[in-house]
């Protein structure tokens, strides 16, 4: 702006009137000068507003709907009956794998072959095909003869004249021959890996579950591997053993019957016959059942058109049940025929027998989308290991793929502020636990605890605050000297310039402790200090009038601090001797035992302070503007008809000045809802929905605050970290909007009396 | 009692309960009340602060003892007393100790019993009846040591090259001047570090970043040798260098080990420390007030001039306090032009009407936006955004370690400005509104133009207004932490965000705050007792500050208000 606006050659003698050209010189300026601050002052306000609109920005695409991007229709390549299928990693080459033994590696986009490999069967056929580690790519094959065949999948990339390339190629890290496992051909075969020992599970003819362990040894020197037989077990389940699902960490098995739509719950014990827990009727006959992402939870597939999710919980004796959590709706309550689950999310789809397919996710029980994929009966469905690739196939041996763009399925409002029964968990909860370390933790994303904390932290904040600030300000305004004003208010200001770290560490390690260990003189306090100041009003009006004109009006606050001081010191005085009475010594101890009420160090109760300490000034000070800024003649009209000061205070100041209060008690509220560093300190962060004085909290702000650096920007979480702030803006700047709208009202008012 | 007062005429039976409560008064009290808990609480909290960080620097005397517990053998201790309390007997046994029910209540001492190393934390809690045998000897040794904290006990002989060269009486004395050689040797190191090796390894770094930058231009080794023959010769130069220096180095340090110190302590354990180690020594029981004033002062001096030590628990906080004035001034620079601007554009361009006021009241609130918004929308927008896109087009050859695309001075500057610009904007229009019309229709009517009448009248007259805006930013912004925690602070920065090193000033950076070391070391720290004096003291500096700042700025704008009344008058 300098260069544009010192005007060097302005005064120096030369023509500086019309047509001149220091005139002109002086014109452009005035135009530069113009054009500057109108572009500086628009832009500094537009980037001011582009705060809201990026933040918009980062949550938007929380509710974006999914995209399904469809990829041609064609022949299933290949020979035989798909019994496995599945797409790697990038989405370029799709797989399966057919009764006959064909590995088919071909092009997602056209069906074009890249690879046909035929597995050494010897004449068998393949019986049933089942993932040993999706992750890894490793599949095992059970054989029409009852032996096993294990190999895998893998790509290579590679980038010759800087094109990526890929390369599929079938391998077998457990040797190319079949193993033994079952007299006749194991349908339903299931393979557990722990370690070095595999255990392997199977259903034969007469419905019998076969399990069988085996241990690789492999020998240092030769590097030959042996496999041995470590474990056999048969068993006849309690029902028709048409699925078998097996949990990862074996501890769980299901046994499904189809037809009867029963499904037995099994608990493995080692070495031990499984121990049967329960019988649970689905409620129809079942097509298809899996388990989830994370091995906790299943789906079922039932032909009444809804699929459910079940997993173990406990109930209130501690004993273990199936649980059945939730049901998802088939669109047109449509026979399910397929199901298939993403790899590393609670995601799954269902193909049903009229061609359509919906894509689901457990955890926000959101149906993402569904779309009719194929004309006749679904056969498989799958999803690529980052869930961006969607391949259905259908029973008459059609390929249809899309590309998925579904980054945020487990946000929907339900999941975000309702209670949410959630993996490993006994009933529906609020809870946040965004730390994913693996995939096999459930993130739980309900803001309802961090709203509550926020709201709870504010509603303490501000029972402590708006008395003393709201009832300082009605004493500074109306009845105390102007000369002490002077004094008393810009030194509660500067409280407001206290930055709230001081007081967030002032309260963790100096407040919190104290009044842990007085809790019994904080409520004394509480409870003798109102009483004793009318009491002392009263003495004050009985003293000799000598004394009494000695103090001058409007000097009462004066006296009441050696008044205060000495009832202080008195409360926490006789505290202990009053807890060694009462409480037996240790009041936390003794609320514990006899009221059941839990003592954490840094509470509500502390929060309140501090933080009300953080916003009696602001709310002192506005209301003591409002206060202040009555028309005098108001007042002393009252007074002159003989209303006593409180009186005309209350009949005449106060309903004034009151919408003045309360624009103040709500720029109070804005501050003491997105107040960090004081709770971020104070309180112990937890996020829990406990009314209690003596509870912690987590709130909002703090939750960003502790979390957002280690977000992974653009996840799920770091979009809901920005929901928080955005939810935090909208509500502060609303609240703030509110108040300056009735102030404005207020001083017009105030103009026109 | 008189009855003339015409106070009194019309209410001649104040003096009984019922009126009392009719008319009002006990409210009043009440309201009274308020208003004085106010005032307390604010004054006492600037004095907790105070009090409590203050002493810290203070040395204070040891006391040698016997710890003598009931049914125990008692243990000799050598202790600074912290505080003490009372405490019921209820909570007492309930934290194990063993004590009948005949007295409720017994003193417990906060003691600093330092020797870390040997004793496995420097504070205990001591009953107060169990404390025996009390004594201050002056020959208490208090030792400062770059690690593990104070050591308490007596120097029983003073070592030169492994030779003993005084013991007993004399040891102090001997002590003294081996100990400022020490200090003077270890700045000397630091200057080495800092300074010599700092410049090498910048130098080292650029090769580095150089011939990253051929190789994505596509030159190889192998392809055109020539464009790395002056980066091989300046990389040889540098290793000549660093050879040179890093022998300094080992002179300098083995020179430095060269005294040590046989020490006791009260239990008869002996400890050998080398100079190296200690700070600074001083026997507290045989100072007088004048000497432990000096002490107090020269503690003060390090607290505020020196690095911190031992993760943040010991030493000083010139780091943070660097941090915090650079980040501060770098803000200023940002956010004066433009909220002056804006708030031109707002009182002096703008059309006065409802989209004017609405955009005004928008302004005004964003004051109330929380500040962690902020700081989300710097790591989100300046951070992410700008920061790795500025990496992408001019820092390619650092990828993927990231240069401006992550937290730093830089970015946390701009974040706090657009925080504080509200601030400037509000402060500057209110300061423009107050000039009245009549000075302004003056100079226009004399033939000036509008931007002469800004730039010659209305802006010299407004300055103080934009002063106390400036001010009130800088007061906030020095005291914010949770914006900074996304944008750019850290615990222990490595580096100051200005050195010696071209281009000495480092905007890519992360620096240190005072706010954020209060958070960090009270919070964070693995050994909060001995932290929090320190802690306390850091509040209070940043408490000073903030209200100096905040009552200049409030100064100021009073004169300037006086000033226009004058005006208008």
């Amino acid at each position: 702006m300098s260069e544009t606006t010192t005007p060097p050659a302005v005064f120096s003698g030369k023509s500086i009137t019309k047509g001149g050209s220091a005139f002109q010189a002086r014109v452009f300026k005035d135009n530069a000068a113009r054009w500057v601050v109108w572009v500086g002052g628009l832009g500094v306000i537009a980037a001011l507003l582009l705060i809201f609109f990026y933040l918009l920005s980062e949550v938007a695409p929380l509710f974006a709907p999914a995209e399904f991007k469809s990829r041609p229709t064609y022949a299933v390549p290949g020979q035989g009956k798909t019994l496995y299928a599945t797409v790697e990693e990038q989405g370029e080459i799709a797989m399966r794998v057919s009764d006959i033994g064909e590995v088919t590696f071909f092009d997602l986009n056209t069906g074009a072959v890249r690879l046909a490999q035929q597995l050494a069967l010897n004449g068998l056929t393949v019986v049933d095909v089942t993932e040993v580690s999706a992750e890894r790519g490793e599949l095992a094959a059970s054989l029409s003869d009852g032996s096993i065949l294990q190999f895998s999948h893998g790509y290579d990339i590679t980038y010759p004249n800087d094109k990526q390339l890929i390369t599929p190629s079938v391998r077998f890290p457990k040797g190319e021959a079949a193993t033994p496992f079952m007299p006749e051909a194991a349908q339903n075969l299931v393979v557990r890996e722990n370690g070095d020992s595999q255990m392997l599970f199977g259903v034969d003819a007469a419905k019998n579950v076969h399990i069988k362990t085996f241990t690789r040894n492999e020998n240092a020197i030769t590097g030959e591997t042996t496999v041995e037989m470590a474990g056999e077990q048969n068993f006849k389940p309690a029902v028709n053993a048409d699925l078998l699902l097996v949990e990862p960490l074996l501890a769980w098995l299901y046994v499904i019957d189809q037809k009867a739509g029963k499904i037995a719950f099994y608990k493995l014990d080692g070495a031990a016959e499984p121990k049967l827990v329960e019988v649970k009727e689905a409620g129809s006959e079942i097509s298809a059942a899996q388990y989830l992402s994370g091995g906790i939870s299943i789906v079922v597939a039932q032909t009444n058109g809804l699929v459910s999710q079940w997993f173990p919980a406990r109930n209130e004796a501690g004993e273990f049940y199936l649980a059945r959590v939730r049901e998802f709706d088939l669109p047109g309550n449509a026979k399910p025929t397929a199901l298939g689950v993403e790899l590393r999310r609670r995601g799954f789809a269902v193909g049903d027998e009229t061609g359509q397919v919906s894509v689901y996710y457990a955890t926000s029980k959101r149906l993402i989308h569904s779309e009719k994929a194929l004309d006749g009966p679904v056969s498989q469905v799958t999803f690529n290991p980052r869930a961006q690739v969607l391949y259905t196939e259908s029973a008459d041996g059609k390929v249809h793929a899309y590309d998925v763009h579904n980054e945020h399925p487990e946000v929907s409002f339900a999941a975000l502020w309702g209670k949410v029964w959630y993996e490993s968990y006994d009933d529906k909860q609020w809870l946040w636990q965004s730390s994913s370390a693996s995939s096999d933790f459930e993130p739980k994303f309900s803001l309802s605890p961090l709203a509550f904390g926020t709201l709870k932290a504010a509603f303490y904040a501000m029972i402590f605050a708006i008395p003393l600030a709201v009832m300082g300000a009605i004493f500074v305004a109306n009845f105390m000297s102007a000369e002490l004003r002077q004094v008393v208010k810009p030194t509660v200001e500067l409280l407001a310039a206290l930055p709230s770290v001081i007081l967030g560490f002032l309260a963790g390690l100096w407040l919190a402790p104290f009044i842990e260990s007085n809790l019994p003189g904080v409520f004394l306090l509480l409870i003798l200090l109102p009483v004793s100041v009318p009491l002392f009003g009263y003495a004050w009006l009985n003293m000799p009038a000598k004394i009494r004109y000695r103090v001058p009006d409007g000097w009462e606050g004066v006296l009441l601090i050696p008044v205060i001081a000495i009832v202080t010191w008195f409360c926490f005085g006789i505290a202990k001797p009053i807890e060694a009475l009462a409480f037996g010594g240790n009041m936390q101890a003794w609320m514990d035992v006899e009221l059941g009420i839990k003592y954490d160090q840094r509470n509500a109760l502390v929060v309140g302070i501090a933080m009300g300490i953080a916003v009696i000034p602001t709310i002192f000070s506005i209301a003591e503007d409002a206060i202040f800024s009555v028309p005098k003649h108001l007042s002393l009209g009252s007074l002159a008809l003989g209303a006593t000061p409180w009186q005309t205070l209350v009949g005449v100041v106060m309903p004034t000045a009151s919408p003045g209060i309360f624009s103040a008690i709500m720029i109070g509220l804005g501050r003491a809802v997105g107040e960090t560093m004081i709770v971020l300190m104070a309180t112990g962060n937890t996020p829990v929905t406990d009314v209690s004085l003596f509870s912690g909290m987590r709130t909002l702000s703090a939750n960003v605050a502790v979390e957002m650096p280690e977000s992974e920007v653009g996840s799920t979480h770091f979009r809901l970290l920005f929901l928080a702030g955005l939810v935090l803006f909208a509500f502060t700047f609303f609240v703030n909007t509110l108040a300056e709208i009735v102030r404005a009202r207020l001083r017009k008012k105030f103009e026109s009396i | 009692m008189s009855q003339t007062n015409t106070l009194d005429l019309t209410a001649k039976d104040t003096q009984t309960p019922s009126a009392y409560i009719k008319s009002g008064a006990p409210y009043v009290w009440l309201t009274a009340a308020a208003i004085s808990v106010a005032f307390i609480i604010t004054v006492s909290l600037l004095f907790l602060t105070a009090a409590r960080g203050m002493p810290h620097f203070w040395p204070a005397d040891v006391l040698k003892a016997e710890y003598a517990e009931p049914g125990e053998a008692a243990i000799p201790i050598l202790v600074e007393m912290v505080s003490s309390e009372e405490v019921s007997t209820a909570r007492l046994k309930s934290a194990g100790a063993k004590l009948d029910d005949s007295v409720p209540f017994h003193t417990r001492d906060l003691v600093k019993v330092a020797n870390r190393d040997l004793l496995g934390a420097d504070f205990r809690y001591l009953l107060d009846e169990w404390i025996v045998n009390r004594s201050y000897p002056d020959d208490v040794v208090v030792l400062e040591r770059m690690e593990w904290g104070n050591f308490h006990g007596f120097i029983s002989e003073v070592k030169e090259d492994g030779k003993v060269i005084a013991s007993g009486a004399e040891a102090w004395a001997a002590y003294q001047p081996l100990q400022e050689r020490a200090n003077t040797l270890r700045d000397k190191l630091h200057s080495i570090e800092d300074g010599e090796i700092g410049q090498i390894n910048a130098g080292l770094e650029k090769v580095r970043l150089s011939s990253r930058r051929l190789e994505l231009e596509g030159k190889t080794r192998q392809g055109s040798p020539e464009a790395f023959v002056e980066l091989d010769r300046k990389k040889a130069e540098y290793d000549a260098q660093y050879e040179k220096v890093r022998l300094d180095l080992a002179a300098v340090s083995k020179d430095m080990k060269r005294d040590g110190l046989v020490l006791k302590t009260v239990d008869g354990q002996t400890k050998e420390l080398d100079l190296s180690q200690v700070v600074r020594a001083y026997r507290p029981n045989e100072m007088g007030l004048f000497a432990k004033i000096g002490t107090y002062f020269s503690k003060l001096w390090e607290f505020v001039s020196a690095p911190p030590r031992e993760a943040n628990t010991e030493g000083g906080i010139f780091p943070a306090i660097f941090g915090t004035v650079m980040m501060v001034m770098l803000m200023s620079v940002f956010v004066t032009p433009f909220g002056i601007l804006a708030a031109l554009y707002l009182r002096e361009y703008a059309k006065q009407g409802p989209v004017t006021q609405m955009i005004r009241i928008a302004v005004n609130n964003l004051a109330g936006v929380p500040s962690i918004v902020y700081g989300m929308f710097g790591l989100g927008f300046f951070v992410y955004f700008m920061g790795g896109n500025i990496d992408r087009l001019f820092y390619e050859e650092s990828l993927p370690a990231p240069t401006f695309g992550t937290p730093g001075i830089l970015w946390a500057s701009l974040t706090l400005a657009i925080l504080t610009l509200p601030v400037v904007i509000v402060a500057t229009e209110e300061g423009l509104a107050r000039i009245p019309r009549s000075i302004r229709e003056a100079s226009l009517s004399l033939g000036a133009t509008k931007a002469e009448t800004l730039w010659k009248i209305v802006l010299p007259m407004a300055s103080p207004a934009m002063m106390t805006g400036l001010i009130l930013a800088i007061a906030r912004a020095a005291g914010e932490v949770a914006p900074l925690m996304l944008v750019g602070v850290v615990k222990l920065a490595p580096s100051l965000p200005l050195d010696s090193i071209f281009p000495f000033v480092h905007l890519e950076r992360k620096f240190m705050h005072l706010g954020f070391h209060i958070y960090d070391v009270g919070f964070q720290s693995p050994n909060v007792e001995a932290a929090r004096p320190l802690v306390y003291a850091t509040s209070f500096l940043l408490v000073l500050v903030i209200i100096l700042l905040n009552i200049s700025a409030i100064r100021i704008r009073n004169r300037l208000r006086e000033k226009y009344k004058a005006l208008e008058g």
